[in-house]
């Protein structure tokens, strides 16, 4: 290959068919094609900035910026378009020589963010933090944390995991210290780097251990290295292996808050906004459980093959075709009318293509060129590889592990507080737990049945969707109330039912939601999560290798719930049973008001989810698609 | 008046819509809040009572056994979760009475004063929560019904009860949730080992053994959508392009006529949709146009074609009408994918008919003994049984009158309503093997809660523990299985459930009824404390009067509701275990001690020796039509057991205990070859059940004629063959 096939390549796999001019417009399967959200959040920040050096630029609030920004961001994205509808459904595609992959997931996680983005910029008008002086400023670091967070919810390579992981981190460290006067803002803030920082350096550290070992920082590469080398390591080696897997893990769990790397959490969120502290808890966490998906599966799984940028034009009404019968549930997978590529995929199953590992080369990015560009893609059918076992194997009790000790401390350590932002900072931790169960599910069912794995994945889709319209809500009632009553105490929120009562029953049941009660929309994500779970153990118990830990994950999370019934329920109590005290400051507080109104939007969905809840499950479920073969 | 649709769902969100409405009551009107939601409880109790007795369409027949009114309609496919409903002789009694104490309580529900209209509304949330649960058939819709309460439960304790409120609100909250969420493991756990397919296979009778029993597939009510995945599918949808099969509802799969469905592009030539006939090879083709797929279009086709339609319309035994066509086609399965279902009629075929719920679980137990442990531990927390019963006197102490009627009067049947809805037939196993745990939990209950009662000083916390003696006898009741080996009579255990459904339905009744004569005197007087009262009867004489019936009612004195179900429940167990029969009677004894005794203190003697003596005013006519209206029924249910309620349940009882003895008789012969010839006979060793490989139902049966040639109690059920279009 010459270095002129390359760049014709390159320019393929970036912008799309050579046919065109170079100052064409991307085409739609090209990298820069569908990488156009990030790109509008990036043309947003700049045009932010940028106004502020006209007059006229200097009086238009940034906020219509932000919104508007991450509004076309997420028309760009489109999940309508490709979820909704299951003939629609676009393929793997690895896009800018592999460092970030393009699939349906991808397109759930960050219709995801940039839904939650717009919901937020309205949240922080309402609440008026930031100020229009400091709008800019603040809108910048949100957007361009946003921004980190989608690459991270589409990263295809540890390279891009750390930049993700650090783009999407300083911003936030920021915004903890965004009220500039507050001396708990700059602890939280100084709290917060100083832990992102280290937990960047040491998974950097176990980033370049594993590109050592296997010679590849690409993660489907490095799934099937591992597939191919696990069952012949020495012992040395694995010992660094497994180091590394726990030092990619410690950046993970920091970004997750999960224990033993939550202890920044509390802090910051006691010292930051709570409307900050609603951006990190949904937000991140998002982003972080969305990675923690994609580093499961690199390690502990492989990827299918999908198209490649640019050549997907050509193929395109045959991979239609592939895919409606697929969503068909492959009535007609062989019946000659599909020769697209996944029908290839499907017939030709090879166990390892040998020309992968003959040429490792030196540096991540030349094996993942090597892989991308590689015009026949190989189809690995996961059966067939048992090495893969021993590292899901220990990934998946890894992840159970952080997941228990996470939600059990989380919801014990909840109990006794008596700020109520850290009090949610402590149920984020529990929450961060639950959503981290299915991934262990996933890890134990990718050996069954890939279906079935691909469900737990969608559990967390689920859990995440319902989870951002409850602490969205919490942190704005909070911060509503922080703006009339000037406290974020529990004690003072004391028969609160009798001044704002709709408000404080939209509280309620965004706390019972929490919780995981039905009807309410908690509980659909428990549901999925706990279904992943059992599933996950009937499976592997009829292979006749029962996961019991995914038993044990299922009834900690059970009594887990009844843990946070304590405190969830304490501040429910608190403002609807207790009497309100003697000497309350006079304050005014409107059920029917914008804020209000904001409220009753973001409660709706949590009380109303019940009555339907299939489109969310089949477009979580069209989003785990192609994750795994 | 409404099909049953429309009967059922309004039966049911008729409250939670007058919450609705409640909501956008100006605030202050307090008197009409009250009568709004009156008149809500009111039109609900109408609507059971004219849609289930004075019907022509929706009426309850009473010589039916199995679901009568029941409705499918698709609610998360995804999940294979239905909106199913449908009532039998088991929950019918219990929604009347849930209706009925609804109105009594809201009646008894004047004397709150604070925060009216909270309080209307999350009773009438409560209320909904209720009638849910009895007529939810779909496991997952009845847990939510059954969460449902929860919520307004704890606010109607933590907001308006006594001085320990949230004490008791929250332990009530705590205990109640621990029970659900064991439920929650078990229904996951029996979701994704039931498997349809099984359950289909085991349909079709097998003409060689014709004294197996098998499952009745029309009762079973599968959704649409499931029987789609099975094969048995109502609909064509366009989408399915490939093999395609027409076969009506229910019939084999071999019969079937094998439809081939091509689709063409527009691009090729192919002016319209037609069908074909090859004559050779059984098989209809049909050609499917891009722009005409629809079943329309299809159906157009077979029109079009005289031999296509002359076959089809042969196998559908009709004109070949559009909706023939559409009701008879057979989708070929898709894939080998289980078919999960939710569905609790269709799980309790699992359970009975296949072994789905055999696998080995944790510490080599089986996965229906799990599950039913942790259904029964679920259930009891809410009967509630010893030793999880302490939430019990909390709460009721601390509860308002009105809700402590609801509470016991229809929140702890919905323990037992679990247990013999859902454990017992779609865990038999589980029922089978721990029938003896179960009966003991049941007269521990008996005798402590008796123990405690007596040992009680106040009047109210003395009725919540004779509460938890009256509910052991609906344990044991239900835990009565006499129909082991060798004699595999069921006569006894019918009799056991009889009286426990009798003895919920009689305790709803009169607990309903002693906790409100506890808080109408405690409205006067404010305090219960037995040892302060005495006299009664020259303050208070209609009151007195009316209360020492419904105590008497409690006692269980022939002639009042109390009676009939304990009578029934003893008898039950000497068959089955002597010793706790022994026990089980005693108890009556000390349920005359403490009642008596109550009575005594309370009512008679000649003075009152409390606080607030001015404040004992006689009863007025609306406590004196809520008590009346409670003893005319203790006495009518004492004096007329059968025709109030036992003839409704009867049949439904029959039905479930016969299918269960056919299943004990299944599986005791399985067990004794398993003992006796397992290790002779190397065939046989695929019968042992607790090995891994999980031996097909059909292979269970055809063994067992082997092994033993006559299994003359086992009941056929007639199959049916007639297709439901």
């Amino acid at each position: 290959m010459n270095l002129h096939e390359l760049v014709s390549q390159l320019i393929v796999d970036t912008k799309g068919p050579v046919d065109g001019s170079l100052f064409s417009l991307p085409s739609a399967d090209s990298s820069l094609g569908v990488f156009l959200p990030e790109i509008c959040l990036c043309v947003t920040i700049v045009l932010m900035l940028l106004v502020r050096v006209f007059r006229f630029g200097r009086r238009v609030d940034a906020f219509y910026f932000a919104a508007a920004g991450s509004l076309v961001a997420l028309c760009f994205v489109a999940p309508w378009q490709h979820l909704g509808v299951p003939t629609a459904a676009v393929a793997r595609m690895e896009i800018f020589t592999g460092m970030l992959v393009y699939d349906p997931f991808s397109i759930f996680i960050r219709s995801l963010l940039l839904g939650f983005t717009f919901l937020f910029t309205i949240f922080t008008k309402l609440s008026g933090i930031p100020d229009r002086e400091d709008g800019p400023d603040i809108y910048t670091m949100v957007l361009g944390a946003t921004l980190g967070m989608c690459l991270m919810a589409s990263a295809n390579h540890l390279l891009m995991v750390f930049m993700a992981i650090e783009m999407a981190s300083v911003p936030s460290y920021v915004l903890a210290g965004m009220m500039k006067g507050r001396r708990v803002g700059s602890e939280a803030a100084l709290k917060y780097s100083i832990y992102g920082a280290g937990a960047a350096g040491v998974m950097l550290y176990g980033i370049s251990l594993v590109s050592g070992l296997l010679n590849t920082a690409h993660l489907p590469t490095i799934a099937l290295t591992l597939s191919e080398r696990l069952p012949t390591m020495q012992p040395g080696e694995m010992m660094v292996l497994v180091l590394a897997a726990l030092m990619i893990m410690v950046g993970l769990a920091f970004k997750l808050s999960a224990v033993p790397f939550h202890f920044w959490c509390p802090d910051v969120f006691e010292g930051a906004t709570a409307e900050v502290n609603a951006f990190l808890s949904v937000a991140s966490k998002a982003a972080a459980l969305a990675l923690l998906v994609r580093v499961a599966i690199g390690f502990g799984g492989i990827s299918p093959d999908g198209v490649s940028p640019g050549f997907r034009s050509d193929d395109q009404l045959a991979a239609k075709q592939a895919t409606t019968n697929d969503v068909l549930g492959g009535i007609t997978s062989a019946d000659g009318l599909s020769n697209g590529l996944f029908s290839i995929a499907d017939e030709e199953a090879a166990p390892a293509h040998p020309s992968h590992s003959d040429q490792p080369t030196p540096s991540g990015i030349g094996a993942t060129k090597h892989v991308t560009n590689d015009q026949q893609p190989a189809a690995i059918s996961i059966s067939a590889i048992d090495g893969l076992e021993r590292s899901q194997d220990f990934l998946a009790k890894m992840i159970a592990w952080l997941a228990i000790v996470s939600c059990t401390f989380g919801n014990l350590a909840a109990y006794g507080q008596t700020n109520i932002k850290r009090l949610l900072a402590y149920s984020t931790i529990a929450h961060a737990g639950f959503m981290m169960m299915p991934v262990a599910a996933m890890l134990v069912l990718v050996k069954y049945d890939p279906r079935s794995a691909e469900s737990a994945i969608a559990a967390i889709s689920i859990y995440l969707t319902v989870y951002l319209f409850m602490n969205l809500g919490a942190f704005a009632i909070i911060a509503f109330l922080r703006n009339a009553m000037q406290t974020e105490t529990i004690a003072d929120y004391a028969g609160l039912i009798r001044r704002c009562p709709i408000t404080v029953i939209c509280f309620v049941l965004i706390l019972f939601s929490l919780i995981g009660l039905p009807p309410l929309a908690g509980f659909i994500g428990k549901f999925a999560i706990f279904a992943s779970l059992a599933d996950g153990y009937r499976l592997s118990a009829a292979a006749g290798e029962p996961a019991t830990f995914l038993v044990v994950l299922l009834v900690v999370g059970g009594l887990n719930t009844a843990i946070s019934l304590f405190y969830y329920l304490r501040v429910a109590k608190v403002m609807t049973m207790d009497p309100e005290p003697e000497d309350r400051r006079p304050f005014v507080f409107s059920d029917v008001s914008l804020q209000g109104f904001y409220i009753w939007i973001l409660t709706l969905p949590t009380a109303l989810l019940m009555l339907n809840w299939d489109v969310l499950n089949r477009w979580a479920q069209a989003a785990a698609k192609y994750l795994l073969a | 008046m409404f099909d049953e649709f429309w009967l059922l769902t309004l039966i049911v969100f008729l409250p939670a819509l007058g919450a609705l409405i409640l909501a956008f009551v100006p605030g202050g009107r307090d008197e009409l809040v009250r009568y709004i939601t009156l008149a809500v409880t009111i039109i609900v109790l109408g609507l059971t009572t004219a849609g289930f007795l004075f019907s022509d369409s929706t009426s309850f027949d009473v010589a039916r056994g199995d679901m009568q009114n029941t409705f499918t309609v698709s609610w998360i496919p995804s999940f294979d979760i239905e909106y199913f409903m449908g009532i039998d002789g088991i929950s019918f009694p219990l929604i009347m009475l849930t209706a009925l104490v609804s109105v009594l309580a809201m009646g008894a529900s004047w004397s709150i004063t604070k925060q009216v209209k909270a309080y209307c509304i999350l009773f009438l949330l409560l209320e909904t929560g209720m009638l849910g649960v009895f007529m939810a058939l779909d496991f997952f819709l009845f847990y939510v019904f059954w969460e449902v309460m929860l919520l307004p439960m704890y606010f109607l304790i933590g907001v308006w009860g006594g001085p320990r409120r949230e004490y008791a609100a929250l332990k009530f909250f705590l205990y109640t949730l621990v029970g659900s969420v064991l439920m929650l493991i078990a229904i996951l756990l029996l979701y994704f080992n039931s498997d349809l397919r099984k359950v289909a296979e085991a349909t079709h009778p097998d003409p060689e053994n014709p004294n197996v029993a098998v499952a009745d597939w029309e009762s079973l009510n599968i959704s649409d959508e499931a029987a789609k995945r099975l094969g048995y599918g109502t609909n064509l949808v366009y989408d399915y392009v490939g093999q395609v099969g027409w076969l009506r509802k229910g019939s084999k799969q071999s019969d079937m006529l094998h439809v081939e469905i091509r689709r063409f592009g527009p691009l090729e030539e192919l002016e319209h949709t037609t069908a074909d006939y090859v004559a050779e090879e059984n098989r209809v083709e049909i050609s499917l146009h891009d722009d005409e797929d629809t079943v329309d279009h299809v159906v157009a086709a077979v029109q079009e074609n005289a031999r296509v339609r002359e076959v089809v319309t042969a196998l559908a035994r009709s004109d070949g009408a559009r909706e023939v066509l559409a009701a008879n086609i057979y989708i070929e399965p898709a894939d080998e994918l289980p078919v999960h279902t939710f569905n609790l009629l269709a799980l309790a075929a699992v359970g009975q008919h296949t072994d789905c719920f055999n696998g080995k679980a944790l510490l080599g137990w089986k996965t229906q003994h799990w599950a039913f442990l942790l259904l029964f531990l679920g259930f009891i927390v809410k009967v509630p049984s010893v030793p999880f019963h302490t939430w019990l006197p909390d709460a009721h102490v601390e509860a308002p009158t009105p809700i402590s009627m609801i509470l016991a009067g229809v929140l702890l049947k919905m323990g037992g309503y679990g247990i013999i809805r859902i454990c017992y037939p779609i865990c038999p196993m589980g029922g089978y093997d721990f029938a003896f745990i179960v009966c003991t939990v049941g007269v521990v209950s008996m005798v402590y809660g008796a123990f405690a009662a007596l040992a009680q000083k106040d009047f109210k916390r003395m009725v919540a523990y004779s509460s938890v003696s009256h509910m052991g006898y609906v344990v044991l009741g239900l835990g009565v299985w006499s129909a082991a080996a060798p004699y595999y009579n069921p006569d006894y255990w019918n009799m056991g459930v009889q009286g426990a459904m009798f003895q919920m339905i009689g305790h709803g009744i009169s607990s309903a009824g002693m906790f409100f004569m506890v808080g109408v005197v405690y409205d006067r007087v404010h305090h219960r404390n037995l040892n302060e009262f005495g006299g009664l009867f020259s303050k208070m004489p209609v009151y007195t009067a009316l209360a020492i019936g419904i105590f008497f009612a409690g006692l269980g004195l022939p002639g009042l509701c109390g009676f009939v179900g304990e009578v029934f429940v003893v008898l039950s167990v000497f068959r089955f275990n002597v010793v706790l029969a022994v026990i089980s009677a005693g108890v009556v004894v000390l349920t005359a001690g403490y009642i008596l005794w109550a009575i005594q203190r309370v009512y008679l003697g000649a003075e009152y020796r409390g606080p607030h003596e001015a404040a004992l005013v006689p009863s007025t006519l609306r406590e004196n039509t809520i008590a009346g209206i409670l003893l005319a029924l203790a006495i009518i249910f004492g004096v007329l057991p059968y025709h109030t309620v036992l003839q409704y349940m009867d049949k439904t009882i029959e039905r479930q205990v016969d299918d269960l003895t056919d299943w004990t008789v299944r599986t005791e012969h399985i067990r004794q070859a398993e003992e006796s010839g397992g290790e002779a006979d190397h065939s046989s060793t695929a019968l042992r059940t607790d090995s891994d490989d999980l031996v097909a139902p059909g292979s269970i049966q055809a063994d067992l004629d082997r092994v033993l040639p006559t299994t003359p109690t086992a009941v056929v059920r007639p199959y049916n063959r007639s297709s439901i279009d």
